[in-house]
């Protein structure tokens, strides 16, 4: 049984927490854009945390149901029907055979997640279904393919469905345009001025921006370095090129790269991040690695405790 | 290696910490970031490890180690590594097949003339070298390899190729590579081979680790085509 693509709307990929392990050869990990709604999906249905979902970025996604089901819908508001009649995410619906789900267009964030009870079936490579298309990896083919018209995404059918919804001060406030970022790797290399216009700055977020990273658009910042020996790429670092404008690298980033980085933004801050648009504005705001531990330890309790 | 070349180690986010051994590239530096590389690959709660010329990133899972918990367990497991074995000893030597054909080396002929040397002598030199492979990554597979004889040493191309194709050996500065997919690439290329460089179903899933030794041997155009190589692509 599945639910078969309509129309599979602009970017819409089978995603799970990532493919680990192979950054050593180059290959990066692809993972859900919004850790959070993706690990509260999965959380809703009672899942396993891994299990693949759908990540479905600005909309157009229309989807028709051959049996019954629960589902969950988190992250962004992308004012999504039921039989065209509007739901809201953050929690679960029932699903019966014939039923259409749609996800229209953002009304609050950019991607939202569409889990299934028992995960969407799907083979993995290199033990992850994450889809990153740049690689032709992952998804239903396994090639890297975006979800297209007739594809089936395939569910065991289920009938004990349960009306869960996330606690609200567990959902993430994507209207909070503070991104957190950890100092870091060549912090000490940008002048005191430039680090203090860095953090009070508004920067723009750039129509060029993707998976692989966010680019913004404000106040340049330069290092004194010239450049750096190319060197590993965490999630969420961010690297400052030439033209002083800042790049955030996130799921589908490089391994290594030789650009001077300002420091690293959280999961939790990199998911925020991600459900802004092209023309959004958001500031950084400086934190320690203690906070950051903190901040993630906080949201990972909530999700057990609910759990 | 000596204790006073213990890397410098600094957290990057609550996920990853940056291991610095040195801040230089060297033979010396690449072989301790591949042993340790090895030996903290095989630890619990270590998600990724990111080897490159100078350091070693390190992604760790942060239900399983706190800041404090994975300085220590780096520094207890590069400390527990016989110095004695930072050696070659275990080096892999990966040997390439490559023809130089002009037909898939469209820029050796610039190359040969940037360089002061006929097309002979380019193939000569670049096979006669034995390479390093200090880094892997822009695309899964792509390895750096260093160096190239200071007469080779090119620029990269002023406008890169949209697509470049799968197997091309080229050469930018002072380094070569395969290109193990059809990218964008602004290197000169200078041949191809028939080999793959990359494959999902096998074991390393790449030919090329950090660390191995690479070495080039050219074959005739018959000797690449009945190895499956393809001609197209330009």
């Amino acid at each position: 049984m599945a639910f078969k693509v309509i129309k599979p709307g602009l970017l819409a990929l089978i995603q799970d927490l990532g493919r680990h392990g192979h950054q050593s050869i180059g290959l990066t990990t692809g993972g859900p854009m919004d850790e959070v709604a993706f690990r509260w999906a999965n959380a809703l249905l009672d899942n396993d945390s891994n299990s693949p979902e759908i990540e479905i970025t600005f909309g157009m996604f229309i989807l028709e149901a051959q049996a019954d089901t629960s589902i969950a819908i988190t992250g962004a508001d992308l004012a999504a029907t039921l039989n065209e009649k509007s739901i809201t995410p953050w929690q679960t619906y029932a699903i019966k055979k014939g039923d259409v789900l749609a996800f229209h267009q953002p009304v609050w964030g950019l991607r939202a997640y569409l889990a299934v009870k028992g995960g969407f079936h799907c083979e993995p490579t290199l033990g992850s279904v994450a889809t990153v298309v740049r690689e032709k990896i992952g998804g239903l083919t396994g090639k890297g393919d975006k979800l297209q018209k007739g594809d089936l995404l395939a569910y065991q059918a289920f009938s004990g469905h349960e009306k869960r919804s996330v606690p609200r001060l567990a959902i993430p406030n994507y209207g909070n345009k503070e991104i957190p970022v950890i100092l870091g790797y060549q912090y000490q290399s940008f002048s005191s001025l430039d680090r203090a216009n860095f953090f009070s700055s508004d920067y723009t977020v750039s129509s060029n921006s993707d998976r692989m990273g966010y680019r913004l658009e404000g106040q340049e910042v330069h290092s004194d370095l010239k450049g750096i020996i190319s060197e590993g790429i965490a999630y969420g670092a961010i690297q400052v090129p030439k033209d002083g404008q800042p790049i955030v690298l996130l799921q589908d980033r490089q391994t290594i790269g030789g650009y001077p980085k300002m420091g690293c933004v959280t999961r939790v801050g990199g998911g925020i991040l991600a459900q802004q648009k092209p023309g959004d504005i958001i500031q950084f705001t400086p934190i320690t690695v203690d906070q950051a531990e903190r901040e993630r330890h906080l949201q990972m309790a909530r999700l057990t405790q609910w759990r | 290696m000596s204790r006073e070349d213990f890397p410098n180690i600094e957290m990057v986010s609550n996920q990853a910490c940056l291991l610095t051994f040195n801040q230089v590239i060297s033979e010396a530096t690449s072989n301790y970031i591949a042993q340790v590389t090895q030996h903290l690959t095989k630890l619990a709660g270590i998600v990724d490890l990111v080897p490159s010329y100078t350091t070693l990133l390190v992604v760790f899972d942060d239900d399983h180690y706190d800041r404090f918990a994975i300085f220590k367990t780096i520094r207890q497991t590069i400390e527990a590594i016989d110095p004695n074995d930072f050696s070659v000893k275990d080096q892999r030597e990966v040997v390439i097949p490559v023809y130089y054909g002009k037909e898939v080396g469209p820029d050796i002929e610039n190359v040969a003339k940037h360089c002061h040397l006929s097309i002979d002598e380019i193939i000569q030199r670049h096979s006669e070298t034995t390479y390093r492979a200090y880094a892997i990554g822009f695309t899964p597979g792509f390895a750096f390899l260093g160096n190239t004889p200071d007469e080779l040493h090119v620029p990269r191309k002023t406008t890169p190729r949209l697509k470049v194709p799968i197997g091309s050996v080229a050469l930018a500065e002072n380094q070569t590579a395969v290109y193990p997919s059809v990218t964008p690439g602004g290197w000169q290329i200078i041949g191809r081979t028939p080999v793959n460089l990359i494959d999902w179903g096998s074991k390393n899933l790449a030919l090329i680790a950090m660390g191995d030794s690479v070495r080039f041997e050219p074959i005739s155009r018959d000797e690449f085509l009945v190895l499956g190589g393809q001609l197209d692509g330009f």
